[in-house]
């Protein structure tokens, strides 16, 4: 009996014995679903990062995709995420309101408001852009149909909604009233909403329904990338959109119960990098890092005007509710029809 | 314990208690957590929610689409289960087999391959769209959906009935003057009523559950094309739990009167 004990304790402390011993590491990243493929590739490089001078560990990371609110549920509901990185901060907050899994000012905790890369909105229209679209005033022209999924459902489908919405103050000299009866007519020209965003590429690319796609950038230029994408696709930046910034963040009480939490702030911290920053630049994420950015500027096209979800909507605290929980501005153009 | 009652078959006791424990755990205590969520809301509130405009919009949808589902499969189903039953034919073990497929495939596959058929540029829905009408975004493709995810329930619970029928029965009727509809009226469809009713009844059940396929072919419009389901998911992004589990428990009360009606009426025709 005593001995068993002895073991284990010994057993214990060769585990616990500082990083001159070996360890193993499983760490899940619970994202949202257009990062598969900068995650697969981020992944590698963070193990090769930590092997240098770790050499001696084994890193296995594994990565989990889904429509980022159903994401930020899961991890409420129990997931053992050791990181998260979603679509929204609205999302990560929530987790730790009713998870408490994280403390609430987590996005303090890295760089940029927690955000290492960015995006924006852009269209996507079809090869030659037979409607002539240059802008959001075009997308609500006579005949024009518009595919966006739903942001009751979908976080970049509210990224959309708000570069709209951004456009619609800006038109007409910051009358709300006015953009919300741009809004409204918008979303007459919306024949489909999808749950999220895939399935509105879906919709638009393998259904051919619609003559414009609202997309993340790094979606846009994922179908471009796609077999035959570039013979059938035209972006089109339009003057105003909105900063998107998918934030990131380790959940901390999972991290430190499976012993990751060290190891967890490294990965996210790594984002930060120059290696990192190129990963993100390649999967078409805007860096942060302004010499990568230089490097990589020819690949994205300059918006005029940016707008920002803490400069322009008060965070994700004040424009979530506004905007689409119950009886929000999106609830409010359907009521009106 | 009482030795008044001794049934034939031993172990009622054993097998009672048994059945008890299973129904808890799988079926009645999941749905029980379900009603104390919902117990968090006072009646306004639940009353709010399952009584705003949207909510009874969603609810005729659901409940509208998948009760047309099940007549479809109902008429359609009992016909499949027939020409199985009585004829042989070439790769009838072929199409017997596909009958199921519907329940194999996952639904968002199915979900996915209707509504590429069915858009207006799609193989079958361009020759609606030049009839004047489209298939997917409309309720029209929200029955489509939830027919071709139903259809096995109808033909697989009459099916076997049919095939206890013995033809000659039929046959004897024949020879006695009747003609088919009578055959048809007086014959097979008492004995095929309360199987019949069953494959509808889980039809229809599932029809109004049914999310997976029907979610990419609906269109989502608010009012218009919004399923039960999808409110309770658009509930759930908000993290509106208790919102959701009121939604939940109304569509579950609103299926078990149903049920329960189907039941009945079942009841009724087996013991005329």
């Amino acid at each position: 009996m005593s001995i068993r004990h002895y073991a284990l304790a010994a057993l214990a402390s060769a585990l616990f014995a500082g990083s001159a011993v070996a360890k193993d590491y499983e760490l899940l990243n619970v994202s949202y679903d257009p990062t598969r493929e900068l995650y697969q590739d981020y992944n590698a490089e963070f193990v090769n990062f930590w092997k240098k001078s770790h050499p001696d560990d084994k890193v296995d990371i594994k990565q989990s995709h889904g429509g980022s609110g159903k994401q930020g549920r899961a991890v409420i509901d129990g997931l053992r995420a050791d990181v998260v990185t979603l679509a929204l901060a609205g999302d990560i907050d929530e987790i730790a309101k009713l998870g408490k899994t994280l403390p609430e000012n987590w996005q303090t905790k890295l760089p940029d408001a927690s955000t290492p890369y960015t995006s924006t909105i852009v269209f996507l229209v079809r090869k030659g852009n037979p409607k002539g679209i240059h802008d959001w005033n075009d997308l609500i022209k006579d005949g024009v149909s518009v595919i966006t999924p739903n942001p009751k459902t979908s976080g970049g489908a509210r990224w959309n909604f708000l570069a709209a919405w951004a456009y619609g103050l800006k038109a007409n000299g910051g009358d709300e009233a006015k953009a919300k009866q741009y809004i409204q007519t918008l979303f007459k020209h919306v024949p489909v909403l999808d749950t999220g965003a895939r399935g509105s590429t879906i919709t638009f690319v393998n259904n051919g329904q619609g003559d414009v796609l609202l997309a993340w950038e790094n979606e846009a230029y994922l179908a471009l990338k796609e077999d035959g994408g570039k013979d059938k696709f035209d972006i089109v930046v339009p003057s105003v959109s909105i900063l998107a910034e998918p934030p990131v963040a380790v959940v901390e009480k999972n991290a430190e119960k499976k012993g990751n939490a060290e190891i967890a702030e490294a990965y996210l911290k790594h984002l930060y990098s120059k290696e990192g920053q190129e990963i993100a630049a390649k999967n078409f994420y805007r860096p942060r890092d302004k010499d990568v950015a230089a490097q990589y500027a020819k690949q994205f096209q300059e918006v005029k005007s940016l707008a920002t979800i803490d400069k322009d909507f008060g965070g994700w605290k004040t424009a979530q509710p506004k905007f689409f929980n119950d009886g929000g501005v999106f609830d409010q153009i359907y009521q009106a029809q | 314990m009482s030795r008044r009652i001794s049934p034939v078959i031993p172990g009622f006791g054993l097998t009672l208690g048994y059945t008890v424990v299973y129904l808890s755990l799988i079926v009645l205590i999941p749905l029980a957590v379900m009603f104390v969520h919902a117990a968090q809301l006072t009646f306004e509130q639940f009353w709010a929610i399952i009584s705003s405009p949207r909510t009874l919009a969603a609810l005729r949808l659901s409940f509208g689409t998948a009760l047309c589902a099940a007549i479809i499969n109902g008429i359609i189903g009992t016909l499949l289960a027939w020409v199985l039953v009585r004829y042989t034919f070439p790769g009838r073990k072929i199409i017997d087999a596909m009958i199921d497929l519907p329940f194999a495939l996952p639904t968002a596959v199915a979900g996915i391959a209707l509504t590429a058929l069915y858009t207006p540029n799609g193989l079958v829905g361009q020759f609606a769209e030049s009839l004047g009408f489209k298939i997917a975004y409309t309720p029209l493709g929200i029955t489509l959906a939830l027919t071709f995810v139903t259809l096995p329930f109808v033909v697989r619970t009459v099916q076997p009935v049919l095939a206890d029928i013995p033809r000659e029965v039929e046959e004897a009727a024949a020879c006695l003057g009747a003609k088919p509809l009578q055959v048809f009226r007086h014959i097979l469809a008492p004995a095929l009523l309360p199987a019949w009713l069953t494959g509808f009844a889980l039809a229809f059940a599932r029809g109004v559950g049914e999310y997976g396929s029907v979610i990419f072919i609906a269109g989502n419009m608010p009012m218009k094309t919004e399923i039960l389901p999808l409110l309770i998911m658009v509930k759930l992004d908000q993290y509106d739990y208790t919102g959701a589990t009121a939604i939940g428990v109304m569509m579950l009360v609103v299926s078990f009167i149903l049920l329960l009606l189907i039941n009945l009426l079942q009841r009724r025709i087996e013991t005329p």
